[in-house]
């Protein structure tokens, strides 16, 4: 067992985001990392993502984003927060150019990984942020 | 039996059909946290009153789009739907990628239908004893239906007919000539076979192998009253769907009509349930961490000083002096 054990994360595009294959090779990623990933694939409203996160009762949600749609991913984190799951942390891959990064983050999307981010980096983000981490480390 | 006010509590908002509570509970569950039994024991006593439908079959034959069709057409009826949808699990990392949800997206706003997918951690046939402590959550909740997807499965993995009143076979054409349409396992343990991707120029001549390999065993099935029929159908069209679920609903009244059978069933699942309890509880025993005394006795297994037989009665007898 690695250092995902336990540890559910949702992976998806959001809105019009086609771009299906960043998010596949994360989820394979983090699949060979022991964590337990929900794949929800291409084509997902922030409604729909929101939904998936309660029903699946996940810890973190991965966002793969290859076309500009930020406005969507802002509104997740909105929606995330009105519906009492803050503590449930956004993280977003893709070409997402750095001053939008910034804006992210300044905006409650917790970690914005770059092209070329190393998969440990990616890994051990999530076992160190994801919800509840610290009772697992405890 | 008394039931604390916390448990109560939640029991309470179970039954008013409350999903937050659910997902936690159903977590608290795949932790395998030792907590929750005097929950799930209040749970399986207030639930019963959902049918529950087990969907199994061989990895890609289409279960998740069927079940997502199946959605529509219950919904369409006005039926409020859970479904518990399981994937494999890694044996290596003991990670998943679980890919369920993504053919039920059309579903995924609608209040009155709940997907949770579940990993297999481990377990082998297709299901989890976790997943039959999910389905007593889902059980005691205002669902009409609960649907139990269980992972792809090859020939011999039955588990499904512990879990499910009835039992949805789907398999594919091209899944071989009639010898495999003819051999054990699997092939027995349907209440209804789909053929499912229909548009295979093959597809006939599955579903004419399968209704030859029912009719054969007919004779020897102790429930005469039922022949399992055989549906072909196209999940990503839907076609075929509507006929499948008028089939399911047909196989709960033909139970509801024959209550001997019903009843020999469902004692059947009970003595598979307790059994897989027992088996989890010694489980944890063999492998708890206040269990310094079995390491030392399967070091003494090991050097062949004892014998695993001679373990497992003495963990079976601490079992007992401690209840």
């Amino acid at each position: 067992m690695l250092k995902g054990k336990g540890i559910k994360v949702i992976v998806s595009m959001i809105g019009l985001d086609g771009h299906t294959t960043g998010g596949e090779i994360v989820a394979r990623v983090l699949r060979d990392a022991g964590f337990e990933v929900i794949y929800l694939g291409a084509t997902q409203t922030p409604e729909m993502i929101l939904q998936a996160a309660i029903q699946e009762d996940v810890d973190v949600i991965g966002i793969s984003s290859h076309a500009s749609n930020y406005l969507q991913i802002e509104y997740l984190v909105e929606l995330l927060r009105k519906n009492g799951m803050a503590d449930v942390p956004v993280i977003c891959g893709g070409n997402i150019p750095k001053h939008v990064a910034n804006q992210l983050k300044g905006r409650g999307v917790a970690e914005v990984f770059p092209p070329g981010s190393p998969s440990s980096d990616i890994v051990g983000y999530i076992v160190e942020n994801a919800r509840g981490a610290r009772r697992r480390s405890a | 039996m008394d039931v604390n006010g916390e448990d109560g509590a939640v029991v309470g908002a179970l039954g008013s059909g409350d999903i937050r509570t659910c997902a936690r509970i159903i977590s608290r569950v795949e932790r395998g946290d030792p907590g929750i039994v005097s929950l799930l024991r209040a749970l399986y006593r207030a639930g019963g009153c959902s049918r529950v439908v087990g969907v199994t079959g061989p990895p890609g034959a289409g279960k998740s789009s069927l079940v997502s069709q199946l959605i529509r057409v219950w919904r369409k009826r006005g039926l409020n739907v859970a479904v518990l949808a399981v994937d494999p699990s890694s044996p290596f990392s003991g990670g998943a990628v679980l890919g369920d949800r993504l053919r039920m997206a059309e579903h995924s706003c609608d209040d009155r239908v709940f997907i949770r997918s579940m990993a297999s951690r481990g377990q082998l046939g297709g299901l989890t004893k976790a997943a039959g402590d999910a389905l007593t959550v889902l059980d005691a909740m205002p669902w009409d239906m609960v649907v139990v997807e269980t992972v792809g499965v090859g020939q011999n993995e039955t588990d499904i007919i512990r879990h499910a009143e009835v039992v949805v076979l789907v398999q594919t054409p091209m899944g071989g000539d009639d010898i495999q349409a003819a051999k054990a396992g699997i092939n027995e343990i349907g209440d209804i076979y789909v053929v499912n991707k229909g548009d295979h120029p093959e597809a006939n001549r599955t579903c004419r192998q399968l209704r030859d390999m029912i009719t054969l065993g007919q004779h020897l099935n102790p429930d005469s009253s039922w022949t399992p029929p055989v549906i072909k159908t196209q999940s990503l069209l839907g076609e075929g769907v509507e006929e499948l679920a008028d089939q399911i609903e047909c196989r709960f009244e033909n139970l509801r009509t024959n209550p001997e059978v019903a009843s020999r069933r469902a004692r059947e699942r009970v003595r598979h349930r307790t059994a897989e309890i027992i088996r989890d509880m010694l489980d944890r025993r063999l492998r708890s961490e206040d269990g310094q005394l079995v390491e030392t006795v399967i070091d003494s297994v090991v050097a062949r000083e004892s014998d695993p037989y001679a373990l497992a009665e003495s963990l079976l007898a601490t079992m007992t002096s401690r209840v």
